[in-house]
């Protein structure tokens, strides 16, 4: 009977502060990309460790030879407000970016490429998965210099210790 | 805000320690809030941060950005990671006197 009732004092083992966040970004545009580079960038700034974990279309902004062009999801996106059909338009994409992208500057927020440079020599580790990487039929040499790593989605469990793991 | 002594000065600190008037500020109190922060010795470097940030708050309002901390203060991001590991923005703020930055970049 004691050794039942010492075991039931609950254990707190959680700090009461964040200590490191996981990131996982999913999305391949602008709005997809943008929150988890904030988040990454802020943790870093509160003394947070982080890391991003790029899978599916979010390999997009650390692939060479497309995160220089990630765009604003015109199609399919209820928070632009506009007809569906003008979001098809050609060069609408590139124009709702390019006003997006201007606000941004006003509130210094660097563009994406700037953005992963900054938060990387923050600190915060760059890794791509695994099996994203194999579906696409990607290798290491497609992929931004501040990419540390291709890891399985276990080894980006490990990374992420007892920390909290975000996903967008 | 309450008020507290930081070596032998009376100042006013909110609730995380940050001072609320930077005018009662002097290199006395930055050295003694970087040692309680984990910066035990403020070298030429650490000092040049501080400067920037309390110049750019005090001309401006405002804390000025990770961003352009890294582009205009002289010393690249990575070297404000090194100096200041636990938020070069918020530290440095901090141990110029001036209140908590508040953006979020």
């Amino acid at each position: 009977m004691n050794e039942l009732l010492e075991h039931t004092e609950p254990r707190i083992d959680q700090p009461a502060t964040i200590e490191k966040v996981a990131i996982v970004v999913s999305k391949g545009s602008l709005e997809g990309i943008y929150p988890a580079l904030i988040m990454a960038n802020g943790a870093r700034m509160e003394g947070i460790d982080a890391d991003l974990f790029f899978t599916f279309f979010g390999l997009d902004a650390i692939r060479k030879d497309r995160h220089e062009k990630i765009k604003v999801a015109t199609v399919g996106n209820p928070g632009l407000h506009t007809a569906t059909w003008i979001g098809a338009i050609p060069g609408f994409a590139a124009l709702a970016t390019r006003m997006m992208q201007r606000q941004m500057e006003k509130i210094d927020i660097p563009p994406i490429p700037e953005f992963i440079e900054l938060v990387h020599d923050s600190g915060v580790h760059l890794y791509a998965c695994k099996a994203t990487v194999d579906m696409f039929g990607l290798t290491v040499d497609d992929f931004i210099p501040q990419v540390e790593d291709i890891i399985s989605v276990g080894e980006f469990y490990e990374k992420g210790g007892a920390g909290q793991i975000i996903f967008t | 805000m309450t008020l507290t002594l930081i070596a032998d000065a009376p100042v006013e600190v909110d609730s995380e320690g940050f001072l609320t008037d930077p005018r009662q500020w002097n290199e006395q109190i930055a050295a003694a809030i970087a040692t309680a922060n984990g910066v035990p010795e403020l070298s030429d470097r650490h000092r040049l941060v501080v400067r920037f940030m309390r110049e750019r708050y005090l001309q401006t309002g405002t804390a000025p950005s990770i961003r352009s901390l890294g582009k205009e203060s002289g010393v690249p991001i990575k070297e404000l990671y090194q100096l200041f590991p636990k938020g070069p923005a918020k530290l440095a703020a901090k141990i110029g006197g001036i209140p908590k930055p508040k953006g979020c970049i």
